[in-house]
């Protein structure tokens, strides 16, 4: 038992340092920096540096792409983004859609789609939830109908609405479960089809989040005409695929790292916010109660995410440690927000954005805490929420 | 980055795992604790002569296995799982810390009677008025000659019925909660001057309330430097601390599967009691805490080795973990169980007993978000 790191891997973080610190795009750290919202081409910018170094997709099987690195590297790579307070490639296409491709897909949907996700040419996004079907995904009603049409060839036309779609406002094609046979259980009778957004027949709706941003939206779909062959693996088999992608993509799950710089910048705040009691926040007998037992709720998520990374290491495989990485990742996120949060006293009530303002009001670190806070209460509800997460484990792990 | 075992690692929890399914069933322990000694030398005998254990993390230079820290939580995990009373957490976790980082003349020696099993330890620290501050004693070690002569009463030493020898702390100069002035010793339990009051803890121990009235002890009963000896104190008790919170993991291991078993038998309403949601989420959430408490148990115990702010911070932070967990797997783990578990035939209230006085153990909860708070945010803050 150590916690060193191997040379190879120490000569790994400095390679990957340099090159962050090299070729982060400077417009793009300027935005970041003064807090302005990320245009579609923002988003893009840091995948595309990535993609022409070829790291865009570590975890991908080398013939298709990936790095060929090991857990320990992926967890570095992770790290150093962290630090370096890199944004994160969207998850839709690259993590979430191309491990669906390469594991189900054919051969000619290989070859379609694979490369314009790893160059970020194509923006994906993803039509799973509905307003009825949340937690219960596969009670999903969503409609998809086979017909031959006029030419000859077989389409499947699709009726229905999805909501949550993330980003669905940049896409320009989405990943989508519709039911395609209503008469047997609902996992049985689900498939997994890719639809052109341009498509006749979508509407893109915006929800605001209570935050004031735009991120997530309701997509309408009204007789949307889709060619047969963009369905991935079987008909009425899709459930397998959605299956496999919530089991990808474990590691970073936690946003350890993440979760470390944003404990840093709380300890900044609190370093300089005063006490009622007098001195600096950070002195205070109780905030620092509760950032101290953060930091140590914080320390105990990383050794539980390290050994989990050093089961995988081992060929193993994740163990039933990896399985708390969701639960406790996202309310250590949360608890980090409300801290911030609680640590900006009354400047964290001034909100502009609904005047269109740009002018800030109060000290700097104070603008985003109270949006983040408000948005980040989606992180424990997302991606199979919490509730759902225990329910997991109490089958999968404890067998109850 | 490892968090593997080593062979000889692996095989020393197979030893002690296997002899104490056959030596230590909860009637067996639940017999001794209650008898007139209250513990079972023979158990001891056999984990000198029979597993060799008691030398685990000793360097094979003293005739030890050769191991160290990973070994003691090996050792002290298994234990923790049978609830074992026997005193290797003094002896050789403790005694054998003291002996081995202070290159004492008579360490050699005396870690050779450890590991035979011929030598028993106590660690006289805490006093009545001093709660978990290590260097607030009143014991006085006055000079006198070429030695010493030490007055003053000890709270609560656990082992100390059984011991051979005591470990002692005393002041040799400095106020009473100063960090300068703080010596150690070591004490021949049957010296002159030294009495005890000896009973059982809540939790099956037995433990001695130990008094010194002008105890004689010659220059050669000083472990450490004269007046210096916090730095040593600190770094044996850092060690004793990742080692309880292995014996935790093992206690908590216990608690949790021990509930989930229950749960799955035991029906209500026509079904068991485990097809319910609420109780569910409840022993997922008692899982998440041992998890986390193994994890941090890791950390801690591979940070031994680290300079002592560093380990000292690792340590405290895996003492905070593991209070919380055996606060709440214990409770709940009574709680799922109903009324059986707050009576003495089952060994969960005994496992839910051990969970409790760990919280305290080395120091509180509390104690240790102080700790590492006066080390994280600096001594300003």
């Amino acid at each position: 038992m150590n916690l060193d790191f191997s040379p190879e891997d120490a000569a790994f973080r400095e390679e990957v340092r340099a090159f962050i610190a090299e070729n982060y795009p400077k417009d793009l750290r300027a935005k970041q920096d003064s807090g302005e919202p990320l245009a579609k081409d923002d988003y893009l910018a840091w995948h595309k540096v990535l993609a022409k170094k070829g790291w865009v997709a570590p975890s991908w099987p080398k013939e298709f792409g990936g790095t060929d690195w090991t857990p320990t590297q992926k967890y570095i790579w992770s790290e150093e983004q962290a630090r370096a307070d890199t944004i994160a490639v969207l998850p839709f296409g690259v993590s979430m859609l191309a491990p669906v491709i390469y594991t189900f897909g054919t051969e000619e949907q290989k070859k379609q789609f694979l490369p314009g996700i790893y160059n970020g040419e194509v923006w994906w996004c993803q039509g799973y939830s509905e307003p009825g079907a949340g937690s219960d995904l596969a009670s999903l009603k969503t409609r998809a109908e086979r017909v031959k049409g006029d030419d000859g060839k077989e389409y499947s036309i699709v009726n229905g609405q999805k909501t949550w779609t993330t980003l669905g406002q940049f896409a320009d094609w989405g990943f989508f479960l519709v039911k395609t046979d209503p008469d047997v259980k609902p996992q049985a009778g689900i498939s997994f089809l890719l639809i052109d957004m341009k498509s006749p027949g979508i509407e893109v709706r915006p929800i605001i989040t209570l935050e004031g941003g735009h991120e997530v939206n309701d997509v309408f779909l009204d007789n949307v005409k889709v060619p047969v062959e963009n369905r991935i693996f079987h008909e009425n088999q899709g459930w397998t695929c959605a299956k496999a992608l919530l089991a990808h993509e474990r590691s970073g799950i936690a946003g350890v790292a993440r979760s470390k710089r944003g404990l840093e910048r709380l300890r900044e705040m609190a370093g300089t916010e005063q006490s009622d009691l007098g001195g600096p926040l950070l002195s205070d007998t109780f905030f620092k109660r509760k950032l101290a037992e953060l930091e140590i709720d914080l320390t105990a998520l990383e050794f539980t995410e390290l050994r989990t990374l050093a089961g995988e290491s081992s060929g193993k495989g994740p163990g039933p440690e990896s399985s708390i990485l969701k639960i406790k990742g996202t309310e250590i996120q949360q608890r980090l927000q409300e801290l911030a949060l609680e640590a900006a006293g009354h400047y964290g009530a001034p909100f502009l954005r609904d005047l269109g303002h740009n002018a800030n009001i109060g000290p700097d670190y104070a603008q985003g805490v109270a949006g983040e806070y408000f948005n980040g209460r989606k992180t424990s509800i997302y991606g199979g929420s919490n509730e759902i997460q225990r329910n997991i484990i109490a089958k999968m792990v404890l067998g109850l | 980055m490892d968090f593997s075992f080593t062979d000889e690692q692996s095989m020393l929890r197979d030893t002690v795992a296997s002899y104490l399914a056959d030596h230590y069933a909860f009637d067996a322990r639940r017999a001794a604790i209650k008898s007139e000694a209250g513990w079972r030398p023979e158990v001891w005998k056999a984990f000198a002569e029979e597993l060799g254990i008691l030398g685990a993390p000793f360097s094979e230079e003293l005739g030890g296995l050769g191991g160290g820290p990973v070994d003691n939580m090996v050792v002290m995990e298994e234990f923790g799982k049978a609830l074992v009373v026997e005193p290797y957490m003094g002896t050789v976790v403790i005694g054998g810390g003291f002996l081995k980082h202070s290159g004492h003349g008579a360490a050699p020696d005396l870690i050779e009677k450890i590991i035979a099993g011929d030598a028993i330890f106590a660690f006289a620290y805490a006093e009545p008025q001093a709660r978990y501050t290590w260097q607030d004693l009143k014991t006085t070690a006055t000079k006198d000659g070429t030695g010493y002569v030490i007055n003053g009463q000890k709270a609560v030493v656990i082992g100390a019925p059984w011991a051979t020898h005591l470990i002692v702390t005393a002041r040799t100069g400095g106020g009473q909660r100063d960090a300068q002035g703080v010596s150690v010793f070591l004490v021949d339990k049957n010296a002159k001057g030294v009495t005890t009051r000896d009973y059982p803890t809540v939790d099956g121990q037995r433990a001695s309330e130990v008094t010194f009235e002008n105890v004689s002890v010659g220059v050669d009963a000083l472990i450490g430097a004269e007046g210096n000896g916090l730095p040593l104190v600190e770094k044996v008790m850092d060690e004793a601390i990742a080692a309880t919170c292995a014996e935790a993991c093992g206690v908590l291991r216990r608690l949790q599967e021990g509930t989930v078993e229950y749960t799955r038998t035991r029906k209500q309403f026509g079904v068991p009691i485990s097809s319910f949601q609420v109780l569910q989420h409840r022993m997922v959430e008692m899982f998440i805490q041992l998890e986390q408490s193994i994890s941090m148990t890791y950390m801690a115990t591979i940070r031994l080795s680290e300079e002592a702010q560093a380990r000292a911070q690792a340590v405290s932070a895996a003492k905070v973990q593991i209070g919380k967990a055996c606060r709440f797997v214990g409770q709940n783990a009574v709680q799922l169980h109903g009324g059986m578990a707050i009576t003495d035939e089952m060994a969960i209230g005994h496992y839910f007993k051990r969970a409790t006085m760990i919280e305290g153990v080395f120091g509180s909860t509390d104690h240790h978000l102080a700790r590492y708070e006066a080390l994280s945010f600096g001594k300003a803050a």
